[in-house]
């Protein structure tokens, strides 16, 4: 059989700590859909008993999303393909259902769903409002009031961010844009499943979750849109979501995502504490063992599962592929890492020490993480920060520290 | 993840030369911790023949820059300086079984390390011409500032003039928005400083349009004033680009089109294309061989333009504008 070699029994055991990238499917949500890829193939539009069962187990999963959000009626969730599609359907139902209103708020750490869609709209003759935040990643909340007027249309704010897992003040954020009728939109995809979410009790108009960040298949995602918020469809041209999202339902995957939404919401609290104690080994253990590094973000406000760590004096990519090569997935926000050859607008944002944009790592840990994971990585990432800074014409070996005054090329 | 080569991981996880040489005479350091690489090359040059006994490099960077930096050091060790100085970052490339286009300048890093190291051996001091820009087009590594130069300089008006004069956007196409984008706020620039683009245009056009042997062979409507020791040296660079071209011609030829050099500016080297390579995807590759091998010839780092023969718009007015 032709995939046979890349069953997961075949390769090599993965230290996985690039959930935040994407997760594992659950085992139990993979054996809860597989029925619904073969058997169970009816359209959930159709009348007949085939439809009807595909039909029957998509109005479960929207129940179970509709726990995982804490919404006050099923009929608020929207499945979408991904994140990215709810998002661009929240910010520009927005625009168009409110055509007098001309601006956007939004936040220079966004994720590039929200950051390139405001681009766009910014080139469209949209006033887009940049919030800025400080050198621990915390929103400027003078500039966000500032910006607040009855011009605006839209806020749309990532609850947590996916690289350094701050997280935002949304709560607080929704009822200052309710406050001049502006519509609010949260990317919750950090945080969903991860971060107990009560969204009826908020004043949070939409908001986007995404399956594949905790343990759903990738291919499908939901939009929050609560009752009564106006509403325009970025996909028109059929009855289905209520005609909020037309096209034939992903139903495999949406069951799916039904089913790891129930299971992380009945694990949070238990994960929560678990993740959070593991994270904090692994980020204590690698401050102690490894000089010149730091932790980035805000570590008073996060989600429990990550945790984004500068390493002064030597690059980002170099430092996943050595941690490739003894069998560590991470990820960077260096430049080289990226295939966009750009540095993380995060890290920009937060202005990090020069010495240490191109240098930091983030470990991002999920329900399937053990000990043994995080001990795997304290064993091995001493060395290769070593090895690295031995090659390194920043660091000196014999005094085992970095500057960036010893190496100034007159050719930049 | 990287698609890299056995050769790129063997040099990265084993890399040869990684060290200071301590008697050193020459030294080449390049690049800046801020822009996510930097390069000490080392050599221990023999005064008598000039051959580069060892060579030692400490990298801060990428995958793809510490395994060009050792590459760079197994390649140049044993030659002479001279020899050595005619290694182009294609060659560093190649020698790593090729680099992902996007890695490319970790080579040009190389060889850019090897002249500040020769320059120093000899005493010189290099010039150094870089600019930061906003990177447009990855896989020619073009960014935003030559663009808008070249279309100020040449009254380019569409997306496809860009892509001809520029090579950007002329491989995977997925930079065309952007570079659009580029072109917008070139255009308004030149708006705001009152700059009619299609006099510029026209006037670019007359320099182009000629039958390439004419062109090629006559002076170049240079507008500004140049003493009789200027033309004597553009003639003898566009002579040694002229035997280039020559060189390569015959591969041109196989592959039923025609090259020729029109003019010279600077750094700025324009050509014509006709024939299959005009509209070729790959004649971006072909002008990047070349830019490096006339690099190579005159010792010095240019730029390879190619215009469009039959580029001529019927309505426009007089030159007014030349940069």
């Amino acid at each position: 059989m032709i995939y046979e070699a890349v069953k997961t029994e075949s390769l090599p055991k993965t230290v996985y700590l690039d959930n935040n990238a994407t997760t594992r499917i659950d085992p139990q949500v993979l054996e809860t859909m597989l029925p619904f890829l073969s058997d169970y193939y009816g359209n959930p539009s159709s009348i007949h008993q085939l439809g009807a069962t595909v039909g029957h187990a998509m109005a479960k999963a929207r129940e179970q999303v509709q726990l995982l959000m804490g919404a006050e009626h099923a009929s608020e969730v929207v499945f979408t393909s991904c994140a990215t599609e709810a998002t661009a359907t929240a910010i520009m139902s927005a625009v168009e259902a409110m055509p007098d209103r001309k601006e956007i708020i939004t936040s220079v750490v966004e994720h590039p769903a929200t950051l390139q869609l405001c681009q766009h709209l910014e080139r469209k003759g949209y006033k887009v409002h940049w919030i800025g935040v400080d050198n621990k990643g915390r929103l400027d909340i003078d500039a966000f009031r500032a910006a607040l007027s009855e011009q605006v249309a839209v806020v749309s704010i990532m609850w947590a961010n996916n690289e350094t897992g701050t997280l935002f003040p949304v709560e607080k954020l929704a009822k200052l844009a309710k406050s001049v009728g502006a519509q609010m939109h949260v990317d919750a995809v950090q945080v969903a499943g991860k971060y107990p979410i009560n969204v009826q009790h908020t004043d949070i108009d939409m908001m986007s979750i995404s399956g594949h960040k905790f343990h759903a298949p990738k291919g499908v995602g939901a939009l929050y849109l609560r009752r009564g918020t106006r509403f325009r469809p970025l996909l028109r041209g059929g009855h289905q979501e209520r005609g909020r999202r037309a096209g034939t339902e992903n139903a495999a995957s949406i069951i799916g995502l039904g089913m790891a939404s129930e299971i992380a919401y009945h694990a949070m609290a238990g994960e929560t504490a678990r993740q959070s104690m593991m994270r904090d080994r692994l980020e204590q253990g690698l401050l102690a063992r490894i000089p010149s590094c730091f932790v980035t973000g805000n570590p008073q406000e996060r989600v429990a599962n990550t945790t984004n760590i500068a390493f002064e004096y030597i690059e980002g990519e170099a430092l996943l592929l050595m941690l490739n090569q003894v069998g560590v997935a991470c990820s960077s926000g260096s430049a080289c890492t990226s295939g966009s050859l750009e540095p993380s607008h995060v890290m920009k944002a937060m202005n990090i020490p020069f010495t240490a944009a191109h240098g930091t790592l983030r470990f991002s840990l999920s329900r399937f993480t053990t000990d043994d994971d995080i001990d795997a990585v304290l064993a091995e990432l001493p060395a290769i920060v070593a090895r690295l800074r031995m090659l390194s014409p920043y660091w000196d070996n014999d005094a085992n520290c970095g500057s960036s005054e010893m190496f100034a090329p007159a050719y930049a | 993840m990287w698609d890299y080569s056995e050769k790129v991981k063997q040099h990265f996880f084993n890399p040869k030369n990684a060290k200071l040489v301590s008697d050193a005479n020459a030294r080449g350091d390049v690049g800046s911790i801020s822009c996510g690489d930097a390069l000490s090359l080392s050599l221990k040059v023999n005064p008598d023949t000039e051959i580069i006994e060892d060579a030692g490099f400490q990298t801060f960077g990428c995958g793809s820059a510490i395994a060009s930096s050792s590459a760079l050091t197994e390649i140049i060790i044993g030659k002479t300086i001279d020899d050595a100085l005619k290694v182009t970052n294609q060659e560093i490339a190649d020698y790593l079984d090729g680099l992902p286009p996007e890695k490319m300048h970790c080579s040009v890093m190389g060889m850019e390390a090897l002249h500040a190291a020769v320059a120093n051996y000899r005493g010189e001091v290099l010039e150094d011409d870089h600019e930061e820009g906003e990177l447009i087009c990855k896989c020619f590594a073009i960014d935003d500032l030559m663009i808008k130069r070249v279309v100020k300089a040449n009254g380019l008006q569409s997306l496809e003039e860009v892509v001809n004069y520029t090579k950007a956007g002329g491989a995977c196409t997925s930079c065309h928005e952007k570079i659009e984008w580029v072109l917008d706020e070139a255009l308004a620039e030149m708006a705001e400083a009152g700059i009619d683009v299609a006099a510029v245009a026209k006037a670019k056009a007359k320099v182009a349009a000629p039958q390439p042997e004419i062109a090629a062979s006559s002076k170049p409507q240079a507008v500004t004033e140049s003493s009789s020791e200027d033309d004597a040296e553009l003639a003898k660079r566009k002579a040694i680009i002229e035997q280039v071209i020559d060189e390569v011609r015959p591969a041109v030829h196989a592959d039923g089109g025609d090259i020729h050099l029109v003019d010279v500016e600077d750094h700025l080297v324009f050509v014509s294309m006709s024939g299959n390579c005009s509209g070729c995807g790959l004649s971006g590759l072909t002008l990047a061989n070349l830019e490096i091998k006339i690099s190579d010839a005159l010792g010095e780092t240019v730029t390879v333009f190619p215009l469009q023969p039959s580029y001529d718009e019927a309505e426009k007015k007089e030159a007014t504008y030349d940069l």
